[in-house]
């Protein structure tokens, strides 16, 4: 194995683990307010969908990422309002969105499929990028990888050096205190799901507009789901999130690696690897309940109703 | 001793009217489905005012100041503060008053240090005019007395500590009316002590303090004026400085409390429960470590726990019921068999009954009818060959019901559909219905009121006097000594000695639940250098005090 194979692995394991990123700094907001949001995968299928709708009808791949941020908020503003305002239950709500999204995005994307659009292009960092071997595999990406990268820093930021961030946290431990002391409840999780939905929806674009620059049905194949896993991976900490993405995007791509080096090890067999590998990490936490319940938002998953209160 | 004579001062001057009134109620009103929680409440506090509300459980002192403090929106009737009418929609608009309120349940957020629990609570204006909060923090410590560390975290905090944080709360807002809502009932008496010095402090500063509280000695002590509701309507206005307790209670209850002179003690027989050497890491995050507890129930008699809460009572009784069955099979015996490994269905069958301190979801499930519930406890005798008999049931719930006087429509209610005291008199009365050898106990008259208790007391007195074994676990001192034959208290997760309730006092059990016991066990552990105190220690000193 020389240096130049090991770049391409590390440079493709962040370009994989991308999308990954960008939808578990939603949903780990959405969750740290206390709200679980499953539907993740509907969400992020609506965004790709409907982002390669908006680009291959305008040819414009910025349209077609604020057709998607756009969709993926929409969808989380329908699950906000069942489970905020109706109190539905979070966990079967969530599945339904993403069931539903499943079926919406692959009805409304039939005409397209097949079709290409000329995604987004390398931008070269100059000077960074001439850096030997970290240079290639940091400075040398699409415009929404550095974005993802920025957004974790402000979102990692925010929720632990602001008021804003305090806030947040506040209401995903103890929303009934949160109430007490004058806290808008349910405006905070509105915007924690909001943030979730449009951070899905921003994710299927990379997937419909960069990674691969088409319409497939299902083509995220379970990256929401895996998210979901990442942010307990994580412990709800953003920058865990950030390696346990890039993690998962090697793992995903081992498969590659493997047969380059001459392995034949059946892809099937090879594609599970990101999913044992968020089995195993929630076993290993799940051991230790101790640890699971200090890190987890406490109301993560109970509803919270202000006229209940009295 | 300076402030006390201003604060009577205050008194003085808010009776004869020349303190301006700070807040004015008039004809508060607020109805819930089948029940008027306030009916025209009408009542006022001056400046510099201790005021207390008292009542009995459900007599509307929480919606009432759920209402001034903006939880509650009131049906009708109006609200002046400083003289001005005013609407107080939500929290934020009670505190831009300067309301301030400590709940009985802490709203505080335990994975946030102190000082980020008080920043949280403050308006961004408030903010900016305090240049820093944790010097801010550490001022107002110094200037009340409040020992508290603004860094720590709030869950490494003793419910005292978290009662301060509460008020310190209040402090940094600069309130002018501070609503507690039964501030002791978590405190030691030292602890009662101190806040106390705080409350007068601030009184005699021009804050003014509304004061709920069920312990009319505090108010007699503390208040200068009270008002008390009954029913949801004020019964009466009173100073309590010329008042007595019992002249008080009288105008709660209504008619006067049989004052029980207490009962009469009772030696126990043979050892039929005990537990050795108990050591126990928690369940929960937050929960307390049992240390080396040690102690022998007997039959045919009381044994109470006292204790504040969170000292390790919760953990205590999940390991004697068997809910938690981790620790090691010879640490709990129940007539001479290890159990601590048993479930807690098989230690039912053995003959222990149990009554947890959470009445809806553990003592009983919500949403099932009181009949249903009567049957998770008391399978044998109403299941023949795998069939209910719903009919004998029935029976025995309704007879449950009228013998217990609990309030309810009929054994088909559902449980959550009863008020708390009713529902704990309804699982007393079918946990003692099943004549057990062994009675595990929390809160026995917990939300009851005075003539339910009673009729509860009877029983586990006749229980105890037909032989069986009773622990009581309360943080009601005085009800302890009232039934508890032998006593002890609980102090982080370790037993004071058990003494005889005739050999001890209200002090120095007090002083127990604040740990004095945990240095003497630990030094006398050095002294015999032995490893651990056994049971025989234990009885050593029981005989010394």
């Amino acid at each position: 194995m020389d240096i130049d194979f090991i770049t391409q692995i590390l440079f493709a394991a962040i370009k994989t683990g991308t999308p990954l990123l960008l939808i578990a700094l939603g949903e780990v907001v959405c969750e740290k307010s206390g709200v679980l949001n499953l539907g993740q995968e509907g969400m992020m299928l609506m965004g790709a969908v409907v982002g390669f709708l908006a680009a291959y009808s305008t040819g414009s791949a910025g349209l077609g990422i604020f057709g998607a941020i756009f969709m993926g908020a929409t969808m989380s503003l329908i699950f906000a309002f069942l489970v905020l305002h109706l109190n539905t239950n979070q966990v079967a709500t969530g599945l339904a969105l993403t069931i539903f999204g499943t079926g919406l995005s692959a009805f409304i994307g039939s005409g397209v499929v097949g079709e290409t659009i000329q995604g987004f292009q390398p931008i070269i960092i100059p000077l960074l990028s001439d850096i030997p071997v970290i240079g290639k595999i940091f400075f040398t990406h699409d415009l929404l990888v550095y974005i993802s990268i920025l957004l974790a820093i402000a979102i990692a930021y925010v929720t632990n050096k602001t008021r804003i961030g305090l806030i947040l946290k506040a209401v995903g431990e103890n929303p009934n205190a949160a109430n007490a002391i004058g806290i808008n409840v349910l405006k905070v999780r509105y915007l924690a799901v909001l943030f979730g939905g449009a951070m899905a929806g921003l994710s299927g674009a990379y997937m419909s507009l960069v990674y691969t620059p088409m319409w497939i049905e299902n083509m995220t194949s379970g990256r929401g789901w895996i998210a979901l896993a990442l942010v307990v991976f994580a412990s709800w900490r953003v920058g865990n999130i950030v390696l346990g993405a890039y993690l998962f995007g090697l793992a995903s791509i081992m498969h590659l690696v493997l047969q380059g080096m001459g392995w034949s090890i059946s892809s099937n067999l090879l594609s599970m690897l990101p999913y044992v590998a968020t089995v195993i990490v929630m076993v290993i936490i799940g051991a230790d309940h101790f640890k699971e319940k200090l890190l987890a938002p406490r109301s993560l998953g109970k509803p919270f109703n202000p006229r209940q209160m009295a | 001793m300076n402030h006390l004579n201003n604060s009577s001062n205050h008194a003085q001057q808010g009776r004869q009217s020349q303190n301006p009134q700070r807040l004015s109620l008039i004809n508060i009103t607020k109805e819930y489905p089948g029940c008027i929680a306030n009916d025209k409440i009408t009542m006022s506090l001056a400046a510099g005012e201790i005021h207390a509300l008292l009542g009995e459980n459900g007599a509307g002192k929480s919606t009432l100041v759920k209402s001034i403090y903006g939880v509650v929106a009131p049906d009708q009737g109006d609200i002046f503060w400083d003289g001005r009418k005013v609407i107080i929609k939500s929290p934020s608009v009670a505190r831009d008053l300067g309301i301030g309120m400590v709940f009985q349940h802490f709203s505080l957020f335990e994975t946030l240090t102190v000082s980020e629990n008080i920043e949280l609570c403050l308006s961004k204006k408030q903010l900016t005019s305090i240049p820093d909060l944790s010097d801010k923090i550490r001022q107002l410590s110094r200037q009340y007395g409040l020992d508290i560390d603004p860094d720590r975290h709030v869950h490494s905090l003793s419910i005292g500590e978290r009662q301060r944080v509460e008020i310190m709360r209040c402090l940094v807002q600069s309130v002018k009316l501070l609503i507690l809502d039964e501030p002791t009932s978590v405190l030691t008496p030292q602890e009662v002590t101190n806040l106390f010095t705080v409350l007068r402090q601030l009184a005699a500063e021009g804050c003014s303090i509304l004061f709920i509280s069920h312990k009319l000695h505090e108010v007699t002590e503390l208040c200068h004026h009270a008002t008390i509701l009954r029913g949801g309507k004020v019964i009466a206005t009173c100073e309590p400085k010329n008042e007595t307790s019992a002249s008080i209670a009288k105008m709660m209850v209504g008619e006067l409390a049989e004052q029980t002179a207490g009962y009469a003690k009772k030696q126990g027989t043979d050892t039929v429960f005990s537990v050795n050497n108990l050591s126990l890491s928690p369940l929960q995050p937050f929960g307390t470590t049992l240390k080396q507890i040690n102690f022998q129930l007997q039959a045919g008699e009381i044994l109470g726990i006292a204790g504040v809460a969170g000292n390790g009572q919760d953990e205590l009784m999940s390991v004697l019921s068997g809910e938690d069955n981790r620790s090691k099979a010879e640490t709990i015996c129940l007539e001479n068999q290890n159990i601590g490994r048993f479930s807690a269905g098989k230690r039912r069958k053995m003959g222990l009954a149990y009554v947890p301190e959470e009445r809806l979801g553990r003592g009983a499930v919500p949403e099932m009818s009181l009949t249903e519930n009567t049957l998770l406890t008391h399978s044998e005798g109403f299941v023949q060959q795998g069939l209910v008999q719903w009919k004998k049931l029935k029976d025995y719930t309704s007879q449950l019901i009228t013998q217990y006087s609990v309030k309810c429509h009929g054994e088909r209610s559902e449980a959550q559909s009863l008020s708390g005291g009713n529902l704990q008199k309804f699982i007393m009365g079918r946990e003692i219905g099943q004549a057990p050898k062994v009675l595990i106990c929390a809160h026995p008259t917990w939300g009851v009121d005075v003539g339910a208790a009673l009729s509860i007391h009877q029983a586990l007195l006749t229980l105890r006097d037909q032989g069986a074994a009773i622990l009581l676990v309360s943080e009601d001192i005085d009800e302890l000594f009232l039934l508890a034959d032998r006593m002890a208290a609980v102090c982080d997760g370790y037993l004071s000695p058990v003494v005889q309730t005739d050999n001890t006092n209200i002090n120095e059990i007090g002083q127990w639940m604040a740990g004095t016991f945990i240095d003497e066990e630990q030094s006398t552990m050095i002294d015999t250098s032995s490893t651990s105190p056994t049971p025989s220690q234990h009885s050593k000193k029981e005989t010394q005090a």
